[in-house]
């Protein structure tokens, strides 16, 4: 047992023992069953009201919209992510920073979008997640050209790092807004990979994979995607994540990769991926490669829960949970759209 | 209706060819006007069957494209004002074209792509696929529903049209052929009358021309044998009226 291990308890025993409490929390397939069998959403909230979520929707009127129940549960997790943070000393505070960041790049790269058609800020707030707020966003506005975007607003946030690295001035205005995106995505993975290998122990054991595969999703993906758009292949390998199983090899083919049979090819050659890609179709009755991932993810969440004194489970637990929203959002859309011949494709978690 | 409705005309031959004229025009206009609302039921009928038709799919397309928004949002998140965040301008128009069904126009609304799509890389680093679905999904539910416009606004139209039509293909039928049938028969049978009368007037006439020169034959009979011949000849400019005959005694 190395030094580090012993001291866990000291500082992060207490929340490492509420977010496993909250694992607790997270709804199992029993709950599930019950929940596909719902008629109305009233039903729906009726069967929640017995689960962990208790009266989240006590107070909303009647006609209950899919949305609301989006809404409500997204507050739920960030309540219970925010009452984490705020108990908690370096280095998990740095950690769950790091979770955050994700959320903040999403925001930021729609604030953007925003100014630049001209968008009303009061009308873009709202729709930012809250996960991924941070003081400077109300701010954005003042901004009326990228420079000053990055001078007065970004260069405060965290992100700073990222666009430094990443993206010229004259990018901003220039480049496709999704691509933005995705270059700091990329540039966030890996340095939260870097952070996660510098905390050593369990918590690069269990969050490095998590981040490998997270990265080699993206790579995968972003590759499928791009075929019959105007995204060229130079540009495309750019945005491949540097931090994963597949690099370096993996990538270089990837980047060459001209159609599905391609890319299969490369995941072949890698003994998790090749399973994924095996049995992933699009026809109805199969499981398509997203769902395949998905289910590959909430397996690494979950295993990662097996392991002590390490920050893994944060990670985790907010992963899992919002998977779980995505299943609940699903299972309400199909109820409320009398849509029941694919209710059962959502992810289970336990 | 009352054989009293007729048109004020004098009962002549001239009134008569001309009555015959319209009494022709009048069939003939309506033959052409039932062919006309003919033609246009015909349409009409299509254009429900069409629409018909594409309601039905139109239930299945949207409920498709609905369910196909919740699959998208599944693997990608609310990524909503992402896409209206970046459309700037219309990629799909309508423009409008004229039919021309037995002289009505009918308006037909055809739709065309313009430009490219406006936010091509959405969701490339997730759900990318499920975005495509659901845009091609979409794309068939405005088509529809722009070819359900143009069925429901032809639909309209036409039924004005043919209800136009067939008012007046009724009117000519029932109102304005008969009274034109009566006018004839009521000229007929006046002229009838008159030559009745005429004949009557001939035959009285002959008759009393027969006694008078009957009279006149004994007359001068008398005076033949009285032994005084009557050599008059008659004055070729006959000054004296003729004499009523028809109404004298």
């Amino acid at each position: 047992m190395s030094f580090s291990e012993i001291g866990f308890n000291i500082d992060h025993g207490y929340l490492e023992g509420l977010v496993r409490g909250f694992k607790g929390g997270i709804l199992k397939q029993t709950d599930y069953l019950n929940l596909v069998q719902c008629e109305t959403l009233d039903d729906l909230k009726l069967h929640l009201q017995s689960t962990d979520y208790g009266n989240f929707l006590a107070n909303e009127p009647s006609p209950l919209a899919v949305s609301t129940i989006d809404d409500k549960l997204k507050e739920k997790l960030v309540i219970e992510f925010n009452h984490l943070r705020n108990h908690c000393l370096e280095p998990l505070a740095t950690f769950l920073d790091f979770i955050t960041y994700s959320y903040m790049i999403d925001n930021i790269i729609l604030l953007i979008t925003g100014t630049l058609h001209q968008r009303p800020i009061t009308e873009l707030i709202p729709k930012c997640h809250p996960l991924g707020s941070f003081e400077q966003m109300e701010a954005i506005h003042i901004a009326s050209t990228p420079a000053e975007l990055f001078n007065a607003v970004l260069v405060d946030t965290p992100l700073a790092p990222y666009f430094i690295d990443c993206i010229s001035e004259q990018d901003l205005d220039e480049m496709n807004i999704e691509i933005i995106r995705n270059t700091l995505y990329k540039a966030y993975l890996e340095d939260f990979y870097k952070f996660c290998e510098e905390m050593g122990g369990a918590t690069a054991d269990s969050m490095c994979e998590a981040l490998a595969f997270e990265a080699d999703r993206r790579a995968f993906i972003i590759t499928i995607n791009s075929f019959g758009t105007e995204l060229t292949k130079e540009d495309r390998a750019d945005l491949y994540p540097r931090c994963g199983k597949l690099y370096p090899d993996g990538l270089v083919l990837l980047a060459r990769a001209d159609d599905y049979d391609q890319v299969r090819n490369v995941a072949n050659c890698y003994a998790e991926y090749k399973e994924l890609f095996e049995n992933a179709g699009s026809n109805p009755g199969e499981k398509t490669l997203e769902d395949k991932f998905f289910e590959h993810e909430v397996q690494l969440m979950k295993n990662s829960f097996m392991m002590q004194f390490q920050f893994g489970v944060f990670y985790a637990y907010v992963k899992l949970k919002e998977q779980e929203n995505r299943n609940i959002v699903w299972i309400a859309e199909c109820v409320a759209q009398r849509h029941r011949a694919k209710i059962d494709s959502y992810i289970p978690i336990f | 209706m009352s054989g009293k409705d007729r048109l004020q005309v004098f009962p002549s031959r001239m009134a008569m060819a001309i009555m015959k004229a319209r009494l022709k025009g009048a069939q003939k206009g309506h033959s052409l006007l039932k062919k006309k609302s003919d033609a246009l039921t015909l349409r009409f009928r299509q254009i429900l069957k069409k629409i018909i038709e594409t309601k039905m799919t139109m239930g299945d397309v949207m409920k498709e494209s609905a369910f196909s928004l919740a699959e998208a949002k599944f693997t990608t998140g609310d990524f909503n004002h992402m896409v209206i965040q970046n459309v700037n301008k219309a990629q799909l128009k309508v423009r409008s074209k004229k039919d021309n069904v037995a002289g009505v126009q009918l308006p037909i609304f055809e739709s065309y792509q313009d430009g490219s799509d406006s936010y091509e890389l959405t969701g490339l680093s997730r759900g990318g696929q499920q975005i495509d679905k659901l845009k091609k999904n979409y794309a068939k539910a405005v088509q529809l529903l722009i070819d359900l416009a143009s069925l429901q606004t032809s639909f309209v139209t036409l039924d004005e049209v043919i209800k136009i039509t067939n008012r007046r293909v009724n009117a000519i039928e029932h109102v304005i052929i008969p009274r034109i049938e009566r006018t004839l028969s009521y000229i007929t049978s006046e002229l009838d009358e008159m030559e009745r009368e005429e004949f009557y007037r001939l035959k009285k006439i002959q008759e009393k021309k027969k006694k008078i020169r009957a009279l006149e034959e004994k007359r001068k009979a008398a005076l033949r044998e009285s032994g005084i011949e009557i050599k008059e000849a008659p004055n070729i400019l006959e000054d004296e009226e003729d004499a009523d005959l028809l109404f004298t005694d």
